[in-house]
């Protein structure tokens, strides 16, 4: 396993620096059963920058994203979000991390339409859903049940609530999987943006190509 | 309180579409009631006696048959862990998913109650008694039974096992509640039981929420 680190997107004098990292893992260790999946893992991710982790299937990388994000427990080690660790955050905290793995999140008897709304109502978004679904394509959809939709389209649906929420820290797991090229287009610009805004992200890829660019900390399971 | 409310309709517009799987618990309470008379002497008498306890039985029991999807199918399809990321804390989730189970679930059992206690030739007289009994204990069953469904969320099968696990905590809903309706068959005053109900369906609602939600968060990994 390693940690390279390239320079960050932004100029980021030292003494910026120091304060800026708000994603922190030290010394991370997951064992499932016998075998360690990484052990101490060390990341520090501040505004602007990308954490790309990479590594072959059963690697890990999921394990790594669901700690990152709070829904899973490291054997040992600690990772803390702005001071706090992840599934503890203070109550203002709440919904700066956004995750998108392999489940989708929707409800496949609602429509696109249906589900897009309850995610703006619960995180308190007014957002252009008309917009949001063009620029996916799925304004055709949008009165579709998702059980109906291809996967393509369940996960452009999907990637669609990144929008509905005001989340600082996006953590994306292959978020690129059954998207055609047009879609891959829209998520990596959407990253970029998201990280130009101050944002950061981790990222979990097999084609790392697609993100590189400066500000990237990759991380090789 | 407005997530409170977008989670509870949320949940209903989706039994709604699934009304066949919200109906089986119903059925399933009409048929166990309907098929005591045909084993036991259909005597009035006996009948009226043994009324109370039928009922109060089947409620508990058909109450179970709804729970596999109380928190079963948000974690399939990756809601419940956007929601536990989302600015809505966890305990409020948890007490929407509650409230639209009882709705779903146990509302429609108070339009059946009369028709059945009128079958099992109970007086009418006897009926508000058994609504105020059913009316309080309700409440800590949902709460019950959602313990046990969060307690059973990463298991793939945890129907038998919830079984097991939230039957035996039931036993003073069943006591206090054929104790109720039973005074109120004989005419005598029916507060005492009443006011235990009240007593553990307060103390259920303040303390379950808290109890479902770390549950949650150990299943969900």
């Amino acid at each position: 396993m390693r940690v390279g680190q390239n320079p960050p997107l932004v100029p980021n004098p030292w003494f910026l620096m120091q304060s800026a990292i708000e994603l922190r893992a030290r010394d991370l260790s997951v064992r499932r059963g016998e075998r360690y999946l990484f052990e101490g893992l060390d990341l520090e991710l501040g505004p602007h920058q990308l954490g790309l982790v990479v590594g072959a299937n059963g690697s890990g990388k999921t394990t790594l994203l669901r700690v990152l994000a709070g829904l899973g427990a490291a054997t040992s080690g600690l990772v803390t979000w702005r001071g706090s660790a992840p599934d503890r955050l203070a109550l203002e905290q709440r919904g700066e991390i956004a995750y998108r793995g392999h489940l989708d999140g929707l409800k496949k008897d609602l429509t696109v339409l249906e589900n897009l709304r309850f995610h703006a109502a619960i995180w308190g978004m007014r957002t252009d859903l008309d917009a949001l679904m063009n620029a996916l394509g799925l304004n055709g959809v949008a009165n579709v049940r998702v059980r109906h939709l291809s996967a393509g389209q369940q996960r452009r649906a999907s990637l669609a609530t990144l929008k509905l929420c005001a989340a600082k820290l996006w953590i994306l797991d292959e978020p690129t999987t059954n998207l055609d090229s047009d879609g891959r287009e829209t998520i990596v610009g959407w990253i970029g943006a998201h990280l130009g805004r101050g944002g950061t992200a981790v990222v979990a890829t097999h084609q790392p190509d697609e993100l590189k660019q400066r500000g990237v900390v990759l991380v090789e399971l | 309180m407005a997530p409170f409310v977008t989670i509870v309709l949320r949940d209903l517009r989706i039994a709604v579409r699934r009304w066949s799987e919200a109906a089986n618990p119903l059925l399933f309470f009409v048929i166990v009631t309907t098929l005591f008379p045909l084993a036991l002497s259909p005597s009035a008498d006996e009948m009226r006696e043994v009324g109370a306890g039928v009922l109060w039985v089947s409620a508990l029991l058909s109450s179970l048959l709804a729970l596999e999807g109380l928190f079963r199918s948000d974690a399939d399809d990756g809601s419940l862990e956007q929601l536990m990321l989302s600015p809505v804390p966890l305990g409020v989730t948890v007490l929407a998913k509650i409230a639209a189970h009882w709705l779903i679930t146990i509302l429609p059992l108070f339009a059946l109650v009369p028709v059945l206690a009128l079958s099992y030739s109970m007086p009418i007289t006897a009926l508000p008694t058994m609504f105020c009994a059913l009316l309080l204990a309700t409440p800590t069953l949902s709460v019950l039974v959602a313990l046990g469904a969060a307690l059973t969320v990463g298991l793939h099968r945890g129907g038998a096992i919830v079984g097991l696990l939230v039957l035996p905590l039931t036993a003073p809903l069943l006591i206090f509640g054929t104790r109720a309706t039973d005074l109120g068959l004989h005419d005598e005053p029916t507060a005492g039981p009443l006011y235990l109900l009240a007593a553990l369906a307060a103390f259920t609602l303040a303390l379950g929420p808290v109890a479902i939600a770390a549950a949650l968060r150990v299943g969900i990994e």
